[in-house]
């Protein structure tokens, strides 16, 4: 792993360990040395770098848009704020579009997982091994720089969006018929059971096939960059420029579809049947 | 790849940036674009209005302009009339004067040709009378004849 001539997959698998802190059997309270010891640590540790690298760029949106917001007003905008109502317009269209019921969150809420997803997955297009090489050169081992490409990333936001999707189901239609929502249909009261397992799965589902959806396009986009450094360096354009510029869409076409799906979900929350 | 507090840290994360934008960000820029939204609207609108008093304007400028073009008019052709009038009264008046300067100075000429014609007549008969005498020699009285001279000089 830290070898100096490190193998293919060792430099593969080297890329994809988070610097992880947390409680080791043995070690107790400390940083992992490498995939396998933070593996041993279970559930109570952290990936310093994703929560890192995340939470500095959900701070970069805010500051942005904060900015913008600062600046905000009704006559000539200029500069920021030109950026930022292109942004806060194209997020408002989709939302008036697919979210009929009336809500001061959903908007924010979209504008939000759509800026912070976006700047979560630009970061990807730095050259892969630059800021884990400056990091290395710092003396920390493991550094994953894309947040989302950490499935502790998408899957935290999938269940943000999964706490509002109950919330609001609650809300709008009440225990009785949120459950009701859940038991009574597609079959009627007789195959309540199979009605609720059916519904259950297709309740569970949102989350988790949004985080993995997520999760899967940055994580395999990672692996290829990953695949085509091992080419020799005079040879590494051909591949990678081609995928970096096709890479610019998806970024932006993987955070589209997190908040249209976000928005689409919580639209079905709102909806009585 | 393993789960872990990570996935709590992120899901804080996460609603602390969507509570940071509920609250700072989308409210002033929404606000904002609405407000400019109802300016462009507003502007259009008077812009249009504008447009409509403008357009009103240029008729009532074309109405005003067709009158003054019709009073012109007529205030010429009054003139004209006006003028031709004063030309007629002046030649009728003319002619008048010059018919009565006519009749005047006829009848002037005619009295001085009558008083000529008097005054011949007196010297004819007295030419005569010094002509008769010389062919006679002398002494026709005067008295005897004149009034057989003048009845000569009646008829001349």
């Amino acid at each position: 792993m830290a070898s100096e001539n490190p193998t293919a997959t060792e430099y593969i698998r080297h890329h994809l360990t988070n610097l992880t802190f947390g409680y080791h059997p043995e070690n107790g309270w400390s940083f992992a040395h490498g995939g396998q010891e933070a593996t041993e640590m279970g559930f109570m540790a952290i990936h310093v770098d994703t929560v890192g690298w995340s939470f500095a760029l959900g701070i970069v949106f805010s500051i942005i848009f904060y900015l913008g917001a600062k600046r905000a007003t009704s006559g000539v905008p200029s500069g920021i704020l030109n950026a930022v109502e292109a942004v806060v317009d194209f997020v408002d269209n989709s939302v008036r579009e697919s979210f009929h019921g009336k809500s001061a969150l959903i908007a924010p809420l979209a504008l939000t997982i759509f800026g912070w997803i976006f700047m979560m997955n630009l970061v990807k297009l730095l050259p892969i091994d630059f800021v884990p090489a400056l990091f290395k050169a710092a003396g920390v081992e493991y550094m994953k720089i894309v947040p989302t490409t950490d499935l502790n990333a998408t899957l935290g936001m999938a269940l943000g969006v999964f706490v509002l999707i109950i919330f609001y189901s609650l809300k709008i239609k009440g225990a009785a018929g949120f459950i009701g929502e859940l038991t009574l249909q597609p079959f009627g009261k007789w195959l309540l059971p199979f009605n609720f397992l059916l519904e259950g799965v297709g309740l569970i589902a949102k989350p988790i096939s949004l985080a993995l959806r997520l999760f899967g396009n940055m994580y395999a986009g990672e692996l290829i960059f990953l695949l085509i450094a091992l080419l020799p360096f005079y040879l590494q354009w051909v591949l990678s420029v081609p995928w970096a510029i096709f890479h610019i869409f998806v970024i932006i076409l993987q955070a589209f579809i997190f908040m249209m799906l976000t928005i689409c979900y919580l639209s079905m929350a709102h909806e009585h049947h | 790849m393993n789960l872990n507090l990570t996935l709590v840290g992120q899901l804080i994360a996460f609603l602390i940036f969507v509570w940071f934008c509920m609250k700072f960000v989308w409210p002033p820029i929404t606000a904002a674009m609405a407000e400019r939204q109802k300016k462009i609207a507003e502007g259009l609108d008077a812009a249009d209005r504008a447009a409509r008093s403008l357009e009103d304007a240029r008729a009532q400028v074309e109405q005003e302009l067709q009158q003054a073009r019709a009073q012109i008019t007529e205030m010429i052709e009054q003139a004209n009339r006006r003028a031709n009038q004063i030309v007629e009264e002046a030649q009728d008046k003319a002619r008048l004067e010059a018919e009565k300067i006519m009749a005047s100075s006829s009848a002037q000429i005619a009295q001085d040709v009558a008083q000529a014609r008097e005054s011949l007549r007196g010297e004819v008969a007295s030419l005569a009378l010094v002509g008769a005498e010389r062919i006679l020699g002398a002494s026709v009285d005067k008295a005897a004849h004149s009034k057989l001279l003048a009845d000569l000089a009646e008829q001349l």
